[in-house]
């Protein structure tokens, strides 16, 4: 028998790769964390004064700890965004949405999460988005939904 | 619910399509009709059997003939698996052990059972226990596992030295 392709059915397979990795979360993102399931919202102040969201242990230009929490949000502004017109399974919406960088009030770093505009001629940089809260909430960043436009 | 959070479910999950190629696609459905297939250089007349690229990795040519090899062969090398993993279907402690099929030039790494971990041995004979024909399909689950055939062992330096590329 020769070795030749022609006689050969080529196989196909769909193959699944998963890791249910769990990781700790640390002090820091743990009160975060821990604030989401209250529907609050928390950032942390750094060294030169700005607040840090989602918080940080360590100061960016330090490296000093850091542990001054500070309340934000719980709505902000857009400062960027990218239209998903096509979620990929494991997106946090099913329809069409934007993920968004969104600086909470209060907050001087930008947050990312998706945002359900319903239609991207609605996203704007600059507008105003507010969180979605889930009703079953376990300490995940995903407790928030989404975020939606305020008005 | 008032602990504060620790802990975190971050489960990361890929999902493709694989296609095994024409060389290995030829030795998965082998498999499926209960035949073990590899392919023999022409050059250097190694025969490389598990499914590979299909070219030889000697001599870097499309390997052109087919070779159908017997269901038996040698422990060359083994591992004992002591810990449990997610996944993992088989009892611990078991065997893995890389087979080398009489008539073939590369081992096959695949499942010991029939056997206590402690009596596995280079050089041990060992034959394919297949699964039940209906249940046989392009995947090396095919070949259920490995067991002795009870024969002698094979000269552990002469089959280790079938497999050196210089052999």
């Amino acid at each position: 028998m020769t070795a030749g392709a022609g006689d050969t059915q080529v196989l196909t397979a769909l193959h699944v790769l998963e890791y249910p990795y769990k990781r700790s979360v640390g002090p820091v993102i743990g009160r975060f964390l821990t604030g989401l399931r209250d529907k609050k919202l928390e950032g942390i102040r750094g060294s030169d004064g700005r607040v840090i969201v989602p918080p940080v242990e360590y100061d960016p230009q330090t490296a000093a700890e850091l542990s001054e929490f500070v309340a934000v949000g719980p709505a902000g502004l857009v400062t960027t965004w990218a239209w998903i017109a096509e979620p990929r399974p494991n997106n946090p919406l099913k329809k069409p949405f934007a993920w968004a960088l969104i600086r909470l009030d209060g907050a001087d770093t930008a947050l990312l999460h998706a945002v359900d505009a319903g239609d991207e001629r609605a996203m704007k940089t600059g507008m105003r988005v507010k969180p979605r809260w889930r009703e079953e909430r376990t300490g995940h960043i995903l407790d928030i939904e989404c975020f939606e436009p305020e008005a | 619910m008032s602990d504060p959070v620790e802990i975190i479910q971050t489960p990361i999950r890929l999902e493709y399509n694989y296609t095994p190629g024409v060389a290995r696609s030829r030795f998965l459905n082998g498999l499926a009709e209960g035949r073990i297939l590899g392919e023999r250089c022409e050059r250097c007349h190694k025969v490389y059997v598990g499914g590979g690229s299909g070219a030889c990795p000697r001599d870097g040519i499309p390997m052109t003939e087919v070779v159908e090899l017997p269901h038996v062969g040698t422990v060359t090398t083994f591992c004992v698996v002591n810990m449990p993993f997610a996944g993992s279907t088989v009892e611990i402690p078991y065997t893995t052990a890389a087979i080398l099929l009489d008539g073939a030039d590369i081992p096959l790494t695949s499942l010991l059972q029939e056997v206590q971990a402690a009596d596995v041995r280079m050089g041990m004979r060992v034959e394919a226990v297949w699964a039940p024909e209906a249940e046989r399909g392009p995947s090396s689950d095919s070949i259920r596992y490995w067991r002795p055939t009870g024969d002698p062992d094979a000269p552990i330096d002469d089959v280790l030295k079938r497999m050196r590329a210089d052999a």
